[in-house]
């Protein structure tokens, strides 16, 4: 470390002052962790309920700090150095957190989601001394901590820490012996990726002798994009796509959120995947857009983006386990994020961001509906609740109701951010993308709404017993395949409810009422539109970090609204959605012509169903070739 | 530093990956993983380090202008072991559960996750 930057930087320090906001940050992340020490220690003398309202009451609060700093980044980035170490003409040995509005409002949905996940956990998780509440404020630390890190290195620490936190809440029920294996899967395959973004992390520093974001974004700035350069980009940007769920680093996904607590599940599906796409992009804009073209990652990140939306959505329409049919909705809808995040311009950044935050919402919701279904009737799969749950009105309509919000119904903010981004793709070159928006949204959105058909209407054939002679072959195969699929007989989370507290009922509607709001709230798009415009802006990023300019002033872009092509596709989406639906009920009642047409999707089914195995060896294996395919991707353009 | 220690990092990241591919026992999966981690310390050790310069402790011995090898590898490897610990003792002790659960820890015959 060259001595003078030290000195200079200690100068610095006997200089600085901060406003307000400046302060929330290291707040933001201090008060969880604290708390998190309260209960770890006093939990076993505090009795439940005083547990269940110190845990839900301080995410309550970190939730209105993250809403005070969104409404401070309007006017421009909020930057703290740690310990006062600012940068002085440019130079700095000090550690940043840098708020825009785009990772503001994702600490905001973070926040939010951990204090609903609390509140349902209420009367829906044992916890033993505390311990459980103790680890989801650890895992809301990490996760707002890595959203507003300024610093290549600390986004590793804080990515192992919501790491940590997360297999331990997966692995929390330890009487269930799939919960305690999910859990261990997580955690080997997480924690690697993470260790191929140390090793990219090492070699860019020993490039630019940098690890704050700006700072490498200077340090950058004139360099040619040598393999070096590469490499650590892709080793960086590998753990983050793993946490991403981007194919082939999925894996782990549908595995865990089929075994962790339900209220957990909300976290992973409804923001922690989000921040691994988060992580890529803030990496790519700030540190490597002036060393890489961006038409290299654009190609690279809508293929592989395309491949995750296609194999996400075709194993969630064939699960039967409702929270893996879950899972890869997720998986397919991260696939829609990148592409987004992909166009690299302001459009597709914002329709993502407002995509994300619509999908937090619903998905959120869908999961926690779920939960209802397994605490009343003890199981979570489509087949066996046939038609159990018809007397459940209230949770059935809010069940149909985030279907369809899935299916991307208007006026869901889901909706809206999909047509932006839907319209922003084809903009950067790619006419197919509509389509497939279009048809993802339709499968996901269909095979949760015929799973919820069967549950709560008792709609379409019993399945397991409608067995037709002359179709012998065809139900063999069927047999076969259900071998090969993971049924949903969990263990139950909870003593059996005879009614559905309101405590329950209560986050599903403010998930849903929230994801309503994004869609129909007047200046929502405007201002996911300025979000997306300060995200895309690195010059703006490292000139207000490291030489305390001023936030350069927004165009004033036409704002992300609704738009009349866009709902049409929306509405599309949804009524396909409603027929994929009807088609997965009643399949079997279909002329045998149709049918036969349906036979070759079988075998990639069957195939997609068998490399998904649940071994722990494989998913290294896969995640190593994805890590080739990256490369190949990014590098051999440039060569 | 010589290109050497390089290829040391690289060898033991993928020879801890290595093992987690091949591996026939939970417990081998995961010193395995903390294999391919010490890759990344033996990276960063030689990235900060130079032929003839001294520890990074500055004193009345040692003056700010002396030659140092670099400081702040050396406090990122502490950090990584610090995680690498955590990680690996939490890793362990859900290896112990399944083993007290299932009566195996081989990845090949856990198949309760699949499809």
């Amino acid at each position: 470390m060259p001595a003078g930057a030290a000195a200079a930087a200690g100068a610095g320090a006997a200089l600085s002052y901060s406003t307000g906001a400046a302060h929330l940050m290291p707040v933001i992340i201090a008060v969880p962790v604290i708390v998190c020490c309260v209960l770890v220690a006093a939990g076993p003398r505090l009795p439940r309920r005083a547990t269940d309202t110190l845990a839900t009451a301080t995410a309550a609060g970190v939730t209105g700090l993250a809403g005070w700093l969104l409404a401070a980044t309007r006017h421009g980035r909020v930057v703290t150095w740690s310990g006062g170490w600012r940068p002085v003409h440019g130079l700095s040995v000090g550690i940043p957190l840098i708020a825009g509005p785009l990772n503001a409002g994702l600490v905001l949905i973070a926040s939010s989601l951990v204090t609903c996940a609390l509140l349902y956990s209420w009367e829906y998780v044992e916890s033993v001394s505390g311990r459980y509440h103790a680890l989801m404020l650890l895992f809301l630390a990490g996760m707002d901590a890595f959203a507003m890190s300024g610093d290549v290195f600390d986004m590793f620490v804080f990515f192992e820490l919501m790491g940590a936190a997360a297999y331990a809440l997966t692995g929390m029920k330890i009487e269930d012996p799939t919960a305690v294996q999910g859990g261990l899967i997580f955690g080997v395959i997480n924690s690697f990726g993470a260790y191929l973004s140390l090793f990219g992390i090492g070699i860019l520093y020993s490039r630019t002798g940098q690890l704050g974001l700006p700072q490498l974004g200077a340090a950058l700035r004139h360099h040619q994009p040598g393999v070096l350069i590469i490499a650590s980009f892709v080793l960086i940007v590998t753990g983050f796509c793993v946490k991403a769920a981007m194919v082939p680093f999925h894996f782990w996904t549908a595995d865990v959120e089929a075994v962790a607590p339900t209220p957990v599940c909300v976290l992973f599906s409804g923001v922690m995947v989000e921040l691994g796409v988060y992580g890529v992009a803030r990496v790519y804009w700030v540190v490597f857009s002036p060393a890489i073209p961006h038409g290299d990652i654009r190609q690279a990140f809508v293929v592989l983006g395309a491949l995750t939306a296609a194999v996400g959505a075709i194993m969630c329409f064939a699960q039967r386990h409702l929270k893996r049919l879950l899972a890869y909705s997720t998986i397919a809808h991260v696939g829609l994020f990148l592409m987004g995040f992909a166009t690299l311009d302001p459009d597709g950044t914002a329709g993502a961001a407002l995509y994300v935050a619509g999908h937090a919402g619903i998905k959120s919701a869908l999961f926690l509906l779920v939960g209802i279904l397994l605490a009343r009737y003890g199981n979570v799969d489509e087949h066996r609740l046939y038609g159990r749950a018809r007397r459940d009105r209230l949770v059935a309509a809010l069940y149909f109701t985030a279907g369809f919000g899935l299916a991307a119904l208007p006026p869901f903010g889901l909706a809206l951010g999909k047509s932006v981004a839907e319209g922003a793709v084809p903009a950067a070159g790619y006419a197919w993308a509509p389509a497939l928006f279009v048809l993802v949204s339709a499968a996901t959105g269909g095979a949760v709404l015929r799973a919820g058909a069967r549950v709560f209407l008792g709609l379409g054939s019993r399945p397991g017993r409608a067995v037709q002679p002359g179709y012998a072959d065809a139900t063999a195969g069927e047999e076969a395949g259900d071998a090969a699929e993971t049924t949903g007989a969990e263990e139950r989370e909870t003593p059996g409810l005879s009614r559905v507290p309101v405590t329950m009922i209560l986050p599903v509607g403010i998930l849903l009422a929230g994801a309503l709001a994004a869609g129909v709230l007047p200046g929502s798009g405007q201002a996911f539109g300025d979000a997306a415009q300060r995200f895309t802006d690195a010059a703006g990023y490292i000139s207000q970090a490291l030489f305390h300019g001023s936030a350069a002033a927004l165009h004033p872009e036409p704002a992300v609204a609704w738009t009349a092509s866009g709902v049409g596709l929306d509405v599309l989406s949804a009524a396909l959605a409603a027929g994929f639906a009807g088609l997965g009920l009643y399949a079997r009642r279909l002329p045998p012509a149709l049918r036969r047409a349906g036979r070759p999707a079988r075998p990639v089914i069957g195939t997609l169903r068998r490399v998904h195995s649940g071994h722990v060896g494989d998913y290294v294996a896969w995640l190593l070739l994805g890590v080739a395919g990256l490369a190949a991707l990014i590098g051999l353009p440039l060569l | 530093m010589s290109v050497y220690a390089y290829f040391v990092a690289g060898w033991l990241l993928l020879a801890g990956a290595y093992g987690m591919v091949r591996s026939r026992n939970m417990v081998h999966t995961i010193v395995s993983l903390s294999v391919a981690q010490s890759g990344t310390y033996v990276l960063l050790l030689a990235v900060g380090y130079q032929y003839h310069a001294l520890a990074p402790v500055f004193g009345s011995a040692r003056k700010p202008s002396d030659h140092v090898v670099d400081p702040v590898v050396q406090a990122m490897t502490l950090t990584d072991i610090v995680v690498s610990a955590t990680v690996t003792a939490l890793l362990l002790a859900l290896a112990i559960q399944i083993s007290k659960r299932q009566g195996t820890v081989d990845p090949d015959e856990l198949s309760a996750l699949k499809g």
